[in-house]
């Protein structure tokens, strides 16, 4: 009795700490009946909030970029390093955990430099922040294609391919990534989620994406600035959600 | 089709300061099957993966119908392979992964189906590697190995998963299909009865060599050394005399495997060429007997030496603990050390 008590209790205690805010967050960005309408409407909010809608665009192109940039670097690193390097596994998997030890601020103290020749060579627009979020996104997303290799016996897999006269190229392709697929899509969707909600790199290295639009945008329509955050927020759910049905739904084939 | 010729020269293969192989020599004829039967850690898998290309020797060499193919790499080989490891590909189902060699040589897809035929699996086509028991996924395994029409077959201990029954049925079934295919086979086995049973010739190996290889009954009569004999179940080690090419033991005059100096020798002599009868005038007893189903064990004290035979059980009512017993032994050529 007392333990069913405790549950509720905790229950309750962590569901109001979590939905308190978002509860907030709706019924704030809800007092204005013209707040939701508008992020539908595409045209008026980039001509009402032309530095949204750059922030907005920024964040779409630096998800996209980082997952494509982290798939080709990790998967193929990964899948290679299993196969045919087994002793530097501990090495490369310190080196992707790494970034998670470090703060972002600090992170940015080593990027900045390294940013001071990236504004150099390939300017300073905002897509180039998506080799700090590369880095960023590494811990994440190596866990995850880790994983879906740990599940499968990829060095005989890749052995009954050669035999059967599949080069590196096709065993890769062929052979192991259909059979980590749902690990490489939850990478994928991390990374995306992530790349969504970073604030701290974009705002200190100076370049525009989401978040740093909607804290602009706070100061000023804190009402539109709420409810796209909010947006954001359900993006993120959505994309988790997707990610886990897809791992249910892989399961249920294997 | 008729298979082709297999030579492994002078193969030697070192890990850090294990030898895995040292100076393996081995020519199989075509269309032969050979066991390679030996303990664990002597060195079969490295050799059957050096011949497939997934592991590079440190010296010798692999000629596959009179050509080297040291340097080959695997995926040029042509070679089919079943792995002790269940090896089929999850995402794909059983008639997928028998095509998978076929549409990476633009094959006829047809085959497929026969394979699966050949194995037993019609019907099965649509099943995927987890909807299938260890042995069908191992039939899977073979069919797909034997639709690219390797030249040469190699099978790494591919029933050790298996339960006693499905090994034996899957053994004998590989038998068939591989003197149907007649494709030059290479067989990898710790278990000396399945490979005396599906062999054409066995290779007994210790420590990365050859110590034997020839026929079944040949390993299994004449064992060329201690080492083999000791590995294809002979475990008593008797005194005996040797005179000229006989050896004494127990009484009894057995020729003997080989050449020998005369004088005092240990002979080792299996379990089943010793019979055991009643007799009361007898000094040997009867230590202990031990039921195994249609043949039961019984060891006798003779002289201080412990004496192991192998009995119909139709025999063990009448060879109860301390029964004095007279030990009559077949007059089949023994080994002596
Ligand atoms: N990749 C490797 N690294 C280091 N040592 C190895 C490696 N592969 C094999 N060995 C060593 O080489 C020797 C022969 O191994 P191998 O796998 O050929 O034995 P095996 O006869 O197949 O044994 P089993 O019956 O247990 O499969 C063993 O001592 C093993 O420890
Ligand atoms: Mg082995």
């Amino acid at each position: 009795m007392a333990r069913v008590a405790f549950r509720w209790t905790v229950l309750t205690v962590m569901g109001v700490f979590f939905l308190l805010p978002l509860v907030a967050m709706v019924e704030f960005s809800t007092r204005d009946p013209e707040t939701w309408p508008l992020l539908l409407n595409w045209p008026k909010l980039s001509a009402d909030y032309p530095a949204l809608a750059v922030g907005i665009l920024a964040s779409l192109a630096q998800a996209a970029v980082t997952t494509v940039l982290m798939l080709v670097l990790l998967v193929p690193t990964a899948i290679w390093v299993r196969l045919r390097l087994p002793k530097v596994r501990p090495l490369v998997e310190f080196l992707c955990l790494l970034p998670l030890t470090i703060p972002a601020i600090v992170l940015v103290v080593g990027l900045a430099p390294v940013y001071a020749w990236v504004n150099y060579f390939v300017g300073g627009s905002s897509i180039t922040l998506v080799f700090a979020y590369t880095v960023l996104v590494l811990p994440f997303a190596y866990r995850a294609v880790d994983t879906g290799l740990s599940a499968i016996d990829v060095k005989t897999l890749a052995e009954a391919a050669r035999s059967l006269g599949s080069g590196w190229f096709t065993v890769i392709v062929r052979v192991v990534l259909p059979n980590i697929r749902s690990a490489v899509l939850s990478a994928a969707f991390l990374t995306v989620a992530l790349v969504l909600g970073e604030f701290t790199i974009a705002s200190l290295l100076h370049r525009t994406n989401l978040q740093v639009a909607i804290e602009f945008l706070g100061k000023s329509s804190a009402t539109v600035s709420v409810a796209v955050s909010l947006a954001a927020l359900l993006l993120a759910f959505v994309l988790l959600i997707v990610l886990s049905i897809a791992g249910s739904w892989k399961g249920k084939k294997s | 089709m008729t298979g082709v010729a297999v030579h492994l020269d002078g193969l030697r293969r070192t890990f850090g300061t294990v030898h895995a192989l040292a100076d393996l020599d081995l020519s199989i004829s075509p269309g032969e099957l050979i066991a390679l039967l030996g303990p664990s850690g002597c060195g079969k898998t490295t050799a059957l993966r050096i011949l497939a290309g997934l592991e590079e020797a440190t010296a010798g060499r692999v000629l596959v119908d009179g050509k080297d193919i040291t340097r080959l790499p695997a995926s040029k080989r042509d070679m089919g392979m079943v792995f002790q490891a269940y090896s089929l590909f999850p995402h794909l189902n059983a008639q997928q992964n028998v095509e998978f060699g076929l549409r990476l040589r633009k094959r006829s897809l047809k085959r497929a189906a026969e394979m699966l035929e050949l194995v037993g699996l019609s019907g099965f086509e649509n099943r995927y590697p987890n909807q299938l028991s260890g042995g069908q996924q191992q039939r899977v395994a073979l069919a797909r190995a034997l639709a690219i029409e390797p030249q040469v077959l190699l099978l790494d201990e591919p029933l050790s998963a298996l339960d006693a029954k499905v090994r034996v049925q899957l053994r004998d079934e590989i038998r068939r299909i591989q003197t149907e295919v007649g494709t030059t086979t290479l067989f990898v086995t710790h278990d000396q009865e399945e490979a005396l049973a599906i062999a054409d010739r066995v290779g007994v190996m210790k420590s990365g060599k050859l110590e034997q290889l020839a026929a079944p009954a040949e390993v299994y009569l004449r064992p060329a050394t201690p080492f083999v004999a000791d590995f294809v179940g002979i475990s008593n080690r008797l005194p005996g005399v040797v005179e000229g090419d006989t050896v004494q033991v127990l009484g009894t005059k057995l020729p003997l495997v080989g050449t020998h100096a005369d004088g005092a020798v240990t002979a080792l002599i299996r379990p089943e060429s010793i019979q055991v009868s009643p007799d009361p005038s007898s000094s040997a007893k009867v230590l202990t007997s031990s039921f195994l189903g249609s043949l039961s064990r019984v060891t006798v004290t003779v002289d201080d030496h412990l004496v192991v035979a192998q009995v119909p059980s139709g025999d063990l009512p009448e060879l109860t603990q301390g029964t004095r017993v007279r030990l009559t032994i077949s007059p089949l050529a023994v080994v002596v050390e």
